[in-house]
């Protein structure tokens, strides 16, 4: 090659490389400006939450008119990588408000000191089983859903078999190979599980219990996207999918979830809920430590709780109301009835147990 | 990355072919002053490794091991203590080894017919196996999930899905890794001069017995490095582990990103970290000592004469096969994913990637595109002057305590390579948070972290060309009264432009696909193209599915046509030496 062409490439090359950082300095500046809620300066508002947030656009339009805020919504993964990251970047955070740690990973976020104290406008409304930290009111909560096994209604009439009704009928032998479960250090609705187990069997018997469902041919995998949309057979992801398992560990709002997206809705919903297998969840928001824009981030907090986002959060997230009066669909109420006990455990409970139990369970049912 | 090293190194000073004479070095260069400008030149890089390598990584791993100010030691016995730890380890190894011996035993014969067989397409087909290793693992995993996982090719046909199987990551590591092999012994093989093996065929010499004790000891140092770089890095393996590899398998870099982004237990991910230290320290330590012994002078001889027709038909079925080996496992994966990619009428999925309904990111996914080529831009800028810097710094072979000092700091290059991304990404979210370092929020943390991969890439490529340099070009110049600086431009830069060029494509490359590190510090409102596709990839239902294809294939063509690129400028240039990509 001569060195004349070379010379041109090497050109070429510098020219290239000058033009990219030209344009990465021009991104640079921009994205210090609304990524920091300076620049334009306290009027934007930053809530971080997992990828599961969903809500309708214009009631976050009508708060924005009326606080005079911008609200920025960053879904960073899911719920519990969600939850760490926030902690990790507590002192320089990515936003003002975090919605998404739920009762499960409550204490790690409170024992990191992720959130500062704010007790917020409306809280007196929020229905009294909810309400947790009283003290400090370092956290909100949101909403509430139960964690269940769901079942694949076409499966069981085909097989003439009753589908299960308690964590019990899960180990006996005619549900062997059905049931398909998240694994649960990386998945809400697995931990909520593996959570509902100990709290029926204690903390010693969950074992034994996983144990039995091990041998009994539980399925685990990752996420709850990959469960009930690609394994589990009622969902209408899983049939396209051709999932193969009609027991999957999801929410008790699923069935409902079915019928609503579904074109044409049918009457009754094609899956349902074992009752006797559910477990609480509740999801709580709050100011960040080190929020940049506290006074905004306190509206937002507010604005979690108010009648109007309370009563458009169930056909979004589908979960359940927290606020007095806060309005459940009809076809909520209908296709898919809040469970009639779930279990509950005390968050100091699972504060103390979780790590050890999460570790126990992925030698016991992963290695 | 050392498949330019390593092919390079055969053909540095010293190097018949060279048509010189082997030229003594002066042991102390110009001087008292040319080691203080060398150490000069140092400064930055080792200022820019402190900064951005070694405090990061030992700020996360001094968080996971002293709480509340205590160190705990102890946690170390702890956790190697624990079954399901060592489980890992034992995985770890295990597969790397088997993955090493799979790929040599799979790509040793592509080695030998890309070095001594002469046929119709061969530069394009050696350009062709090497795109799979500048690809991104994301894409690897992507591409075999096509092939092997739920509604796969494999599972259309015959109903075989070997997604969450070892087969699937091991077969990955394979399409990764076969073009280190092929280039690192096949570059080799093809400048043993053949005579060496006639000539003892001739003395009586069975066929076996002439290659046994001609030709593999020759070669056997090249197989050796090859074989650890394939441990390296299936060792280190993450993107290909945690998308094939579902809940059951992890690698120790996996373990060391569940223990910290899942269950967030520090002190168990920092005690993995300095395992995963330990390990990659130790491999690269062998390795060195491989390479050098590999350049003890061999007869080498011009590669374009060894080759020839393949003749009988022995050598043709082998040629068969490998030509073979190559289109079932290198093309057939990409084959499927880009036309996965396309199952969707009208280039569905390329159009949904424009739309940001529905969507995970605030951004349509296609920004990710533009995201990744700034990104990949600035830090190949980057990693250009750190490591241009570096090899200038190295260029002369010191003898005594300097040339230790210069030895360590080459070591100290090398290491981001085998050091857990995933810990440098997790540590740059700690330790760079706070002023004078408050860059968390800003845009230069991730080229910064991509840098830090790209560096071995430039100073593998560039040092062995300045180390070919005439030294006595430059001191005929310092003598007619040049300064140092226009000594460099004038001699230096004319010789070393080509391999700037092809370390900046290098750099470029491995930028682009870095995903480790990048997984942690890229904002959800500006995810790269690799981490775009393995959020998709996270979600269930065709429309993410498609989506994660058609970003992977987009990120596939982008390196790959990077790479022919450089394939071009170095067969363009065959004739004068230059380091080997």
């Amino acid at each position: 090659m001569s060195t004349t062409s070379t010379t041109k490439k090497i050109t070429a090359v510098v020219a290239v490389t000058g033009l990219g950082l030209a344009v990465l300095s021009a991104c640079g500046s921009s994205d210090s400006g609304s990524g920091d809620g300076e620049g334009s300066g306290s009027k934007t508002v930053t809530l971080v939450s997992h990828d599961s947030f969903a809500y309708t656009k214009d009631v976050l339009k009508a708060f924005e008119k009326e606080s005079g805020y911008k609200v920025r919504v960053l879904k960073d993964g899911d719920a519990g990588q969600a939850v760490n990251k926030a902690i990790l970047t507590k002192d320089n955070p990515q936003g003002d408000v975090f919605f998404g740690v739920d009762n499960t990973l409550l204490s790690r976020a409170l024992d990191n000191g992720l959130f500062q104290s704010y007790e917020a406008k409306g809280s007196d409304l929020i229905l009294p089983e909810y309400r947790v930290d009283q003290d400090k009111h370092r956290v909100t909560p949101i909403d509430s859903g139960d964690i269940c096994v769901n079942y694949d209604k076409a499966y069981f009439s085909e097989h003439e078999l009753a589908p299960p009704t308690s964590f019990d009928d899960l180990i006996k032998p005619e549900y062997k190979d059905l049931l398909v479960t998240e694994n649960a250090s990386t998945s809400s609705p697995g931990l909520g599980f593996l959570l509902g187990t100990a709290a029926k069997y204690g903390d010693k018997g969950w074992e034994g219990y996983w144990k039995k469902l091990k041998a009994n041919g539980v399925k685990v995998v990752d996420g709850w996207e990959q469960a009930y949309n690609e394994e589990f057979s009622g969902s209408a992801g899983g049939k396209k999918a051709k999932g193969e398992r009609p027991l999957v560990v999801s929410y008790a709002s699923s069935p409902p979830a079915e019928v609503i997206y579904a074109d044409p809705k049918p009457k009754t919903a094609p899956t349902g809920v074992a009752d006797g297998t559910c477990f609480r969840q509740v999801e709580y928001a709050g100011l960040l430590s080190n929020a940049k824009n506290t006074k905004g981030g306190k509206a937002l907090v507010d604005f979690l709780i108010t009648k109007r986002f309370q009563d458009d959060m169930p056909l979004n997230m589908f979960v359940y109301p927290v606020r007095e009066g806060a309005q459940v669909p009809e076809s909520f109420t209908e296709y898919g009835p809040k469970a009639e006990n779930p279990e509950t455990l005390d968050p100091a409970r699972i504060a103390a147990n979780r790590d050890e139990w999460v570790k126990s369970w992925t030698s016991l049912v992963l290695k | 990355m050392d498949l330019a090293r390593t092919e390079v190194a055969a053909r540095e000073p010293g190097d018949p072919r060279a048509g010189t004479k082997p030229r003594t070095r002066p042991r102390t260069g110009t001087g008292t002053g040319g080691s203080v400008a060398r150490l000069g030149l140092m400064v930055v890089p080792v200022a820019f490794f402190g900064v951005f390598f070694a405090y990061p990584v030992v700020a996360i791993t001094v968080r996971g091991l002293k709480v509340d100010g205590v160190w705990r030691f102890g946690r170390i016995w702890d956790v190697l203590g624990q079954p399901d730890i060592r489980h890992v380890l034992w995985f770890t190894t295990w597969q790397a080894l088997a993955s090493t011996a799979l790929t040599l035993l799979i790509a040793l014969p592509g080695a030998y017919v890309f070095a001594r067989f002469e046929f119709r397409g061969r530069q394009i087909l050696r350009a062709v196996v090497t795109v799979p290793f500048v690809l991104p693992t994301v894409v690897v995993g992507t591409a075999f999930l096509a092939l092997l996982g739920r509604g796969g090719l494999l599972d259309e046909l015959w109903g075989v899905r070997l997604d969450t199987t070892v087969w699937a990551i091991l077969l990955a590591h394979v399409f990764f890794n076969y073009a280190v092999v092929v280039r690192t012994v096949g570059g080799l093989w093809s400048q043993l001069d053949p005579r060496q093996e006639e000539a003892a065929r001739m003395l009586g010499a069975s066929r076996f017995a002439a290659w046994r004790t001609v030709t593999l000891p020759a070669l056997g140092p090249a197989v050796a490095a090859a074989a650890l770089m394939v441990f390296l890095f299936t060792f280190t393996s993450f993107g290909v582990v945690q998308i094939l590899g579902g809940p059951t398998f992890s690698t120790l870099e996996v373990e060391i990103y569940r223990q910290t982004s899942e269950i967030f237990d520090l002190s168990t991910a920092a005690v993995l970290t300095i395992l995963q230290f330990v390990a990659v320290g130790a491999i690269l330590a062998v390795h060195a000592r491989t390479v050098r012994r590999r350049e003890t002078a061999l007869r080498l001889v011009d590669a374009a004469t060894t080759a020839r027709r393949p003749r009988g038909a022995g050598q043709w079925a082998l040629l068969a096969a490998v030509l073979g080996s190559i289109a079932v496992l290198l093309v057939l994966p990409l084959a499927v994913l880009v036309e996965r990619s396309l199952d969707a009428p009208g280039f569905g999925y390329y159009k949904a990637l424009t739309s940001n309904e529905g969507s995970l990111f605030l951004v349509p996914p296609i920004d990710a595109v533009g995201n990744s080529l700034r990104y990949a831009l600035a830090a190949t800028a980057i990693a250009l002057l750190i490591g241009g810097l570096a090899a200038a710094a190295l260029t002369r072979r010191d003898t005594g305590r300097l040339g230790r000092l210069v030895r360590g700091f080459d070591a100290l290059l090398m290491l981001p390579l085998g050091v857990s991304a995933v810990t440098v990404g997790f540590g740059f979210l700690i330790a760079l948070d706070e002023p004078p370092l408050d860059l968390r929020s800003s845009w230069i943390l991730v080229p910064l972290a991509q840098a830090l991969v790209g560096v071995p890439f430039v100073v593998r490529t560039m040092l062995p060309v300045l180390r070919a340099v005439d030294g006595r070009l430059r001191e005929a110049a310092a003598v007619l009264g040049a300064s140092p600086w226009r000594v460099w431009r004038e001699v230096d830069l004319p010789l070393v432009r080509r391999a700037l060029l092809i370390a900046a494509g290098f750099a470029f490359a491995v930028s682009l696909g870095e995903f480790g590190a990048t997984v942690f510090i890229a904002r959800p409102d500006n995810p790269t193209l690799p981490v775009a596709v393995a959020r998709l990839l996270g979600r269930a239902g065709e429309l993410n599915y498609g989506q994660a294809m058609a970003l992977s294939t987009i990120l596939m063509v982008v390196c790959a046509v990077a790479l022919l690129a450089l394939e071009r400028l170095r067969t363009d240039l065959r004739s004068d030496r230059t380091g080997e990509f």
